[in-house]
């Protein structure tokens, strides 16, 4: 698998937006045709080569086509948007967006990372060595559809409106969570590991949220059901099953009413 | 000002029966002129091009308060096809609901010259010509809604026409507006009271009033006056299966009306986006649902007196908005996305959806199929002009693919057999599969030019390349002669001008829009008799009702129509 190591040489003045960097885009260049992608600061197109030192070329295709960032990119958008297959690591925090409507492939951030991450996503990996921030898997503003495949799974905290439109896909945060989760859920599934504040499936149709820890507050609009023994994400336990959001229109399934679900590990 | 000569394309010019011939083009002063009358020109060579008057769009939804509420809540619409400025042009943006700047630069790429805002509401006319002004290169005009409008139903509920038509005089002055639009008579009040009028007979609550005496009411005052344009109607019950025998009962209660005007116009009514219109069935299943298309115009074809527009489905995800409020919610209750509605007192209410017809459903494609027979139904296409609604059926964008489906025997086979899951459901709840008829490009001229511009009262000077009519002229890259084999052309061509001249000035060069030409906004100032009780009616509503008072209402033309074209009407006799 043919590697590309981006060396952060600046941190820009305002921020990068780099959505080139992808194992799509790198395909079958060299380091030179990769640095002289653009990438645009304010109204200002850059090149990649203004920010990075490019070693290394790209594959034959995004699949066998490895980028690895060593530094800190805090402040550099937009990475691994899109990209269909192949894999980025990051050895360091990125800024918002990463892996936005991303189709496949794998990231690997061994940092933090803000906003909007894995937006609209339909397949593909995100990990997260450290904590993210708000939106995570969710929709675009405005928009109805959010996550819809693929895995995302954050070591540390996440922000607040994690999983906003979900449809389909796996957020698991092994930390605790901010407000709105899964707010218009329609599918996926989302597990919080520590705790969780408030309006935890507000408006939510279907899918499922598990929460390990507590919930300062509990939406009005979910009405618990039963206990039920379960493994999840490898760790069994007793969870209580509510259903909801009892305010929203639901769809029926075979004559049955489909709830949004959402079980509280004792 | 420089002239142009425009040699060797094959002319389209159904005025005057041109068709297809090679016919030199002259402009000068801004003015269509005689070959001979121009003095070093500047020469476009259209060798193996059609040559047309640019178009005249009869009927969109373009600027406006809705307009912009479906901008601001749909910022999504905008992802990943804004594009940045380049040469003059500035960054433009959006799909079904695009920035003011693509919505000059799409018509100016299509080969428009004027665009007729389809609903304007009265208290909200200064927002809407502040995006007309912000509009650049075309000329554009605005309807102000009249159907629900407390006035009119107060005067009509007693057949009061020299009342109403003084009230439309005033408010065409204050609103800066073109003509008389009509959205779901009475209907929009009666949602006031959670209610609908679901038949011409349906009574209004409160106003006692029905969409028959509002529609032929606004009718006899459009003509009292003699306005440009005639009353123009979006019916009662739009989208709802069995809703052909509402618009029939609609257009029927034109009988007898007869054009009284100075402007050509040989109609009295204009039934906007005709295919909404024209469902049977009892429901939207493709067991029950079907095209009344045939029906609806047959009656038509059988009057003088009518014309219509087509607003054809095109498959896309777009944005729905009309002041039809009650309509709005019924649709954001069937696909449960976001809606917003606002009723705008006194006057008219609205809502806004957004909607994906999707080619995998029966529905969709029984609409699509039910918009492009409208087209090819019409034995005169100088009273059937295509549009989508825009963007309510589809965005403006898509204007030459609905060309190409009309023109094209082939694409429409194409679409039933390939595109649409339910082909063969559609081939048999609706006429499409039955229809062998390929519009021409000498229809074409009629249903997007000639036609708009005679129904609007405006073909002194737009649809045609008669000497003295404004120097408008569109050329695009299609050669009647050799590109008739792939329908593909049809839709590039018609979609990438490769030049636009209007009002004298080139816009598009090459394909490349170089000039913004100098927007002018249409409207039209009827003159009256003083007519005290109405004034006082007037004065009356804004002391009691309105929030605002008249002088917080008036649209300033120094301001908002910074560049006017005023038609003066007398209706003083
Ligand atoms: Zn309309």
């Amino acid at each position: 698998m043919a590697k590309v190591i981006l060396t952060p040489t600046q941190t820009p003045t305002l921020f990068l937006e780099a959505e080139n960097i992808t194992p799509d885009v790198f395909a079958g260049k060299t380091a030179a045709e990769i640095a002289a992608l653009h990438g645009f600061v304010g109204k200002t197109t850059v090149t990649l080569g203004d920010y990075f030192k490019v070693e290394g070329a790209g594959g034959q295709t995004a699949a066998d086509t490895t980028i690895v960032i060593n530094g800190d990119v805090s402040r550099v958008k937009y990475i691994g948007m899109k990209m269909t297959a192949g894999e980025i690591v990051v050895n360091g925090s990125a800024d918002m967006y990463v892996g936005g409507w991303m189709i496949g492939g794998k990231i690997t951030v061994n940092g933090n990372i803000d906003a909007f991450a894995g937006l609209g996503m339909t397949g593909g990996e995100i990990i997260v060595n450290g904590n993210a921030g708000n939106y995570l898997g969710a929709a675009y503003r405005g928009d109805w559809r959010g996550m819809q495949g693929g895995v995302i799974r954050v070591s540390g905290n996440a922000g607040s409106d994690v999983g906003t439109f979900m449809r389909g896909g796996t957020i698991i945060v092994g930390g605790n969570i901010d407000v709105h989760v899964g707010t218009h859920m329609e599918g996926g599934t989302i597990i919080v590991k520590g705790n969780a504040k408030s309006r935890v499936g507000g408006q939510m149709v279907k899918g499922t949220i598990y929460v390990y820890g507590d919930i300062d507050v509990m939406m009005p609009g979910f009405q618990y059901r039963n206990d039920v023994d379960l493994e999840v994400d490898g760790q069994s336990g007793k969870f209580a099953l509510y259903e909801g959001d009892m305010g929203e229109r639901h769809p029926k399934q075979k004559g049955e009413v489909i709830y949004g679900q959402l079980y509280m590990k004792y | 000002m420089t002239d142009y000569l425009i040699k060797n394309g094959f002319v389209f010019d159904p005025v005057q029966g041109i068709n297809g011939d090679k016919v030199d083009v002259a402009i000068k002063d801004g003015k269509i002129v005689d070959a001979g009358d121009v003095t070093n020109p500047t020469v476009i060579d259209a060798t193996g091009m059609t040559v047309m008057a640019a178009a005249v769009d009869i009927h969109a939804h373009v600027a406006g308060p809705k307009v912009n509420v479906g901008r601001n809540f749909r910022p999504e619409d905008k992802l990943f096809n804004g594009k940045a400025g380049s040469g003059i042009k500035r960054m433009e943006g959006g799909f079904s609901v695009p920035t003011v700047l693509r919505t000059a630069y799409l018509y100016a790429r299509m080969g428009f010259g004027f665009s007729m805002e389809a609903a304007m509401p009265p208290l909200y006319a200064r927002h809407t010509h502040e995006e007309i002004r912000d509009t650049p290169i075309i000329d554009q005009g605005a309807l102000p809604v009249f159907g629900n409008n407390w006035f009119v139903l107060e005067y009509l509920k007693e057949n009061e026409i020299e009342n109403t038509a003084a009230y439309i005089a005033w408010l065409l002055n204050q609103t800066k507006g073109f003509g008389v639009k009509c959205v779901n008579p009475g209907g929009t009040e009666s949602w006031g009271w959670g209610m609908n009028c679901e038949t011409v007979d349906d009574v209004v609550p409160y106003f006692d009033v029905t969409p028959r005496q509002i529609v032929s009411g606004l009718i006899a005052a459009n003509e009292y006056l003699g306005l440009p344009h005639c009353m123009h109607v979006h019916g009662n019950s739009l989208g709802e299966p069995g809703n052909y025998e509402i618009t029939l009962d609609t257009l029927k209660i034109a009988e007898g009306y007869k054009p009284q005007n100075e402007f050509g116009r040989d109609v009295v009514l204009h039934n906007t986006h005709l295919q909404f219109h024209c469902y049977g069935g009892e429901s939207y299943a493709s067991k029950s649902f079907e095209s009344k298309s045939k029906e609806v115009i047959d009656y038509i074809n059988s009057v003088d007196n009518i014309s219509y527009d087509l607003g054809v489905v095109t498959l896309d995800e777009t944005t729905t908005m009309t002041a039809d409020g009650p309509f709005e919610h019924h649709l954001s209750h069937m696909n449960n996305l976001k809606w917003a509605n606002t009723d705008v007192e006194l006057e008219t209410g609205s809502g806004i959806v957004p909607f994906i017809y999707n080619p995998k459903t029966f529905i969709a494609g029984a609409q699509w199929a039910v918009g492009l027979e409208c087209g090819l139904f019409i034995k005169d296409p100088m009273r059937a002009y295509i549009t989508t609604d825009a963007p309510n059926a589809g965005p403006l964008s898509r204007y030459p693919r609905v060309y190409k489906w009309l023109m094209s025997a082939q694409a429409r086979e194409d679409m039933l057999n390939n595109t649409l899951k339910y082909g063969d459901s559609i081939r048999e709840r609706c006429y499409i599969g039955e229809i062998d008829r390929e519009i021409s490009l000498y229809e074409l001229a009629m249903m997007t030019r000639a036609g708009p511009a005679k129904t609007l009262g405006l073909s002194h000077m737009f649809g045609s390349l008669k000497v003295g009519l404004e120097g408008d002229v569109a050329v695009y890259p299609y050669n009647p002669e050799t590109d008739t084999d792939d329908p593909e052309k049809i839709e590039y061509a018609f979609g990438n001008a490769a030049y636009l001249i209007k009002g004298g000035r080139m816009i598009v060069k090459e394909g490349e829009i170089v000039d913004m030409g100098n927007k002018r906004t249409f409207w039209v100032n009827a003159k009256v008799n003083d007519n005290p009780m109405v004034e006082r009616d007037i004065s009356e509503k804004f002391r009691r009702y309105y929030t605002v008072t008249q002088n917080n209402y008036t649209v300033e033309g120094h301001h908002f129509v910074p560049n006017p074209y005023v038609i003066e009407v007398d209706a003083t006799k």
